[in-house]
């Protein structure tokens, strides 16, 4: 489908190129290209989303068929947000639009979105690597003035990434090399660095022009804007975009923007600067489509959704139920599964009074077969998950001798190859979708603190965790976080279904009692591990010891491992 | 063993008692009721329970079993309590979509009641799903008091209830952890009116004779999950009070329980609460 070309003029008066397709009655999508590119870089993303919006783009003052400012001062924010509502008003007129942008399209967009009363004509606002130039303002200025090492360390990372923004200071130097060899070199550039294939019209033949004159973005804005940034907030819906492998924008300067954003999405794409458009414009198509049917049905009033889905196994209670909860409350719509169908749909219950509508399946997680089906049915009805908790466990205690074999292999079908399980068809699913994802796998403290009572089951959280150390390994070129929780002592029901060697069913009721009781005075609450599994996510953390004793544990292993190998004599456990 | 074979006390309540007791039950939800009918955004805590005294004292009330209280927003769910201090009414404002849990414990002519009373302003669809849970609790207490489980039975049954809920116990927060209490006809003599750490000093002066006396047999008036309610039910009239909590909602029904030599019963199946779940009940069959 070509596009309709049109002309716009915009308020002091120069042509700006705009191309519409698709449906004019159907909701509207700006587009907005960044530097140095024109409105073709958005092809496969306008191509995608015709089917069901009417996509328009335009080429930015200075850029492929639009004109171009006399001089310097024509390349400020406040003219180029003016383009942008110029644009909105000629193929919008009196219905709000859903912003999308990228780079240098971005900045210019967030001026216009945090323009006083911006809600009335922008109806939201997807932002792909590119900040509000007055937020980062005053995001520099703050790890400035509190120079931790950790402000320190993301000031000294976000400067090595903007390097080129320094060089485009540079007089005459910048320009030359645009124009002698890096306009030439560009689809090598993007082909080496960016990882984008070659394709034909792509770099647009005004790549020199566009790029010699783009410099003037830079030096019209960059200076003035951080140095005396201004309070920019805004009511309009903004869904971040963060593409994990941006060489130029990074991961830190987003944090703290609910300052600014009080209705803030966050989503995270495993691509580069330019391979989100350019190779994955399908999947960027995805998130905005979702986006703009989410805040065009009014959904401001209901509880915050962030577009993610979380899949937790073993989710009927304890630490499965309250990690579910977590990740409802704070937006994400979660899909339970337990062997108990009635626990877990009533976790699903609570997670969907605290958050988005959540779903409950029964699921073996030692069975393979149903694992592979409930991993096909979630794909089928909720989509690909971006986080996995493989939380679902039982616990037996016995030393080796006494522990038979068929406790054996209930201990290790549930704790191990639950987990197996669960990353395969999981893992499997994420790595197809190429969007990353995280993985958290509950391992224990037992992993890592060997105790003769807890031959079979210390054995097998073991093995968790050397599994999530490989998987973390093999999937990380995919995006793909794994984590190890181990908890230590929490008081879940997990000592009441825990089984033990070598007992009367009298006397494993009495032990059952006696641990539970254990379990209860020490009274860490599942809560706090859901909290913690929820941080992993975001934090990338491979293994998180949550309680004192599993940090202390595993500092004295790491110490001492022969006073931890004397202590598993002892009868705990 | 000794606690085992301890006499049983006789049912000591003649059905006139009983009746007083169900009068004074009655005063207490009625003048709760109309409280929360007044009560609306920007109340404090302090004026709630002010007016709470006030209608009850006009209603004819001459001595607290405790003093009233009040608690809106997440201290509905004890939430941040670190000493009993807390619990007594404070400034908090009441805001919309917050629930607010009432409790007071009149004494008329020494026939107390004791009752607690949940509600919310505006929209509260976490608390309209405790509220409606509640029910199950009503009906578990009460069939396991029949089959004459142990106190701390009963207690670790309404705890399995709570975790299968995915609530969490809110009751274990008031002092000694207590999920009810005995009440008796106070026939102190200690000035009416008088209180000491919020309870009545005629309470503390019959309590204190109770908890010696019951303690002697083996038993406590007082019913936690502890080694002291390790005892079939007393026969008496037990003020019970499961208090249930879920995030920052905490919702609780306070009623007498009946317990007589071989059998239990509410005291009253009149109340406000109850009337609620069979409202909602005949909503949803409609």
């Amino acid at each position: 489908m070509t596009p309709r070309r049109r002309t716009v003029h915009s308020a002091d008066g120069l042509p700006l190129a705009v191309f519409e397709q698709g449906d004019p009655a159907a909701p509207t999508v700006l587009m907005v290209h960044g530097y140095p590119d024109t409105h073709a870089v958005w092809d496969d993303v306008a191509e995608d989303l015709a089917a069901d919006h009417h996509v328009v783009r335009y080429d930015v003052r200075g850029a492929g068929a639009s004109g171009v400012p006399a001089g310097r001062d024509g390349y400020r924010l406040e003219h180029l947000a003016a383009d942008l509502f110029a644009v909105a008003d000629a193929v919008s007129p009196g219905r709000p639009v859903h912003v999308v942008a990228h780079d240098w399209g971005s900045l210019q967009s967030w001026e216009a979105v945090t323009e006083p009363g911006a809600e009335r004509r922008i109806a939201s606002y997807t932002t792909l690597s590119g900040p509000c130039l007055d937020h980062m303002g005053f995001w520099l200025r703050a790890r400035f003035r509190r120079p931790t090492p950790r402000h320190l360390r993301q000031l000294l990372s976000q400067g090595l990434h903007s390097w080129y923004i320094t060089a485009f200071h540079l007089p005459v130097l910048a320009p030359a090399t645009w124009r002698f060899g890096l306009a030439r070199a560009w689809p090598r550039v993007l082909r080496d660095l960016e990882g984008v294939a070659p394709r034909a019209g792509h770099p647009q033949p005004t790549l020199r022009q566009d790029a010699v004159r783009g410099i003037e973005l830079y030096r019209a804005n960059m200076r003035p804007t951080l140095r005396a940034p201004r309070e920019r907030p805004t009511e309009v819906p903004v869904q971040l975009v963060t593409l994990t492998r941006d060489r130029y924008v990074g991961v830190a300067l987003s944090e703290g923007l609910e300052r600014w954003v009080p209705n803030l999405t966050r989503r995270s794409l495993n691509a580069s600067h330019w391979s989100a458009l350019l190779e994955k414009g399908s999947v960027v198509a995805g998130l905005v489509r979702e986006f703009t049917a989410r805040t065009g049905a009014g959904q401001k009033a209901g509880p915050p959704e962030d577009g993610r889905l979380v899949v937790v196994t073993g989710a009927g209670s304890g630490i499965g139920r309250a990690t579910a909860l977590a990740f409802a409350e704070q937006g994400s719509r979660v899909v339970v599964c337990d062997l108990d169908l009635e626990a877990a749909t009533r976790t699903a219950e609570l997670a969907s009074l605290v958050g988005p509508a959540a779903h409950a399946y029964r699921v073996d997680v030692s069975d393979g077969a149903a694992v592979d089906a409930f991993a096909k049915q979630v794909a089928a009805d909720h989509g690909v998950p971006d986080v996995l908790v493989n939380n679902a466990g039982v616990g037996h205690s016995g030393t080796f001798l006494q522990t038979t074999e068929q406790e054996w292999q209930r201990v290790l079908d549930v704790n191990l190859w639950g987990v197996i399980h669960g990353c395969r068809a999981f893992g499997t699913l994420m790595t197809e979708r190429g969007e990353g994802g995280h993985i958290v796998n509950l391992a224990s403290a037992a992993a890592y603190l060997p105790s003769k009572l807890l031959a079979a089951y210390a054995t097998s959280k073991a093995a968790v965790l050397m599994l999530s150390d490989c998987l973390r390994a093999e999937l990380a070129p995919a995006g793909i976080g794994v984590s190890a929780i181990c908890p230590g002592i929490v008081n879940t029901n997990i000592t009441r279904t825990t089984t033990f060697s070598g007992v009367t069913a009298d006397q494993q009721a009495a032990k059952q009692q006696r641990a539970s009781k254990l379990y209860a005075r020490r009274g860490f609450p599942p809560e706090k591990v859901a909290a913690e599994i929820v941080r992993s996510v975001r934090t990338g953390k491979p293994v998180v010891p949550v309680t004192f004793e599993a940090k202390a544990a595993r500092l004295l292993g790491r110490v001492s491992p022969g006073l931890l190998r004397l202590a598993a004599r002892l009868n705990v456990g | 063993m000794a606690l085992a074979t301890a006499p049983r006390p006789a049912f000591p309540f003649t059905e006139a008692d009983l009746g007083r007791f169900r009068e004074t039950q009655q005063l207490a939800y009625h003048c709760a009721e109309q409280v929360a009918a007044w009560i609306e955004p920007g109340v404090t805590e302090r004026q709630a329970t002010a007016q709470l005294r006030r209608r009850l004292v006009a209603a004819g009330v001459e001595d607290f079993f405790h003093v009233p209280f009040a608690w809106f927003g997440d201290r509905t769910a004890f939430r941040h309590f670190h000493t009993p201090l807390q619990f007594f009414a404070g400034g908090r404002k009441l805001e919309e979509g917050m629930p607010y849990v009432l409790d007071c414990a009149p004494v008329v002519d020494g026939y107390t009641a004791d009752i607690g009373y949940g509600g919310k302003v505006g929209e509260n669809p976490l608390w309209d799903r405790l509220a409606a849970d509640l029910r199950v609790y009503r009906e578990l207490i009460l069939r396991e008091v029949k089959a004459r489980k142990p106190l701390d039975e009963v207690y670790a049954a309404v705890d399995a209830q709570i975790a299968a809920h995915g609530y969490d116990n809110r009751h274990r927060v008031y002092p000694g952890r207590v999920i009810g209490h005995q009440v008796t006809r106070t026939t102190a003599r200690g000035p009416a009116g008088v209180n000491l750490f919020g309870f009545g000093v005629r309470t503390l002066q019959t309590l204190g004779r109770e908890l010696i006396s019951e303690r002697l047999h083996g038993r406590s008036p007082l019913w936690a999950d502890g080694r002291a309610s390790r005892h079939a039910p007393t026969p008496g009239l037990w003020a019970v009070e499961p208090h249930i909590g879920f995030r920052d909602v905490g919702i609780k029904f306070e009623e007498l329980l009946v317990v007589t030599e071989d059998d239990a019963y509410w005291l009253d199946d009149d109340l406000p609460h109850v009337r609620r779940w069979s409202t909602t009940a005949e909503e949803a069959s409609r």
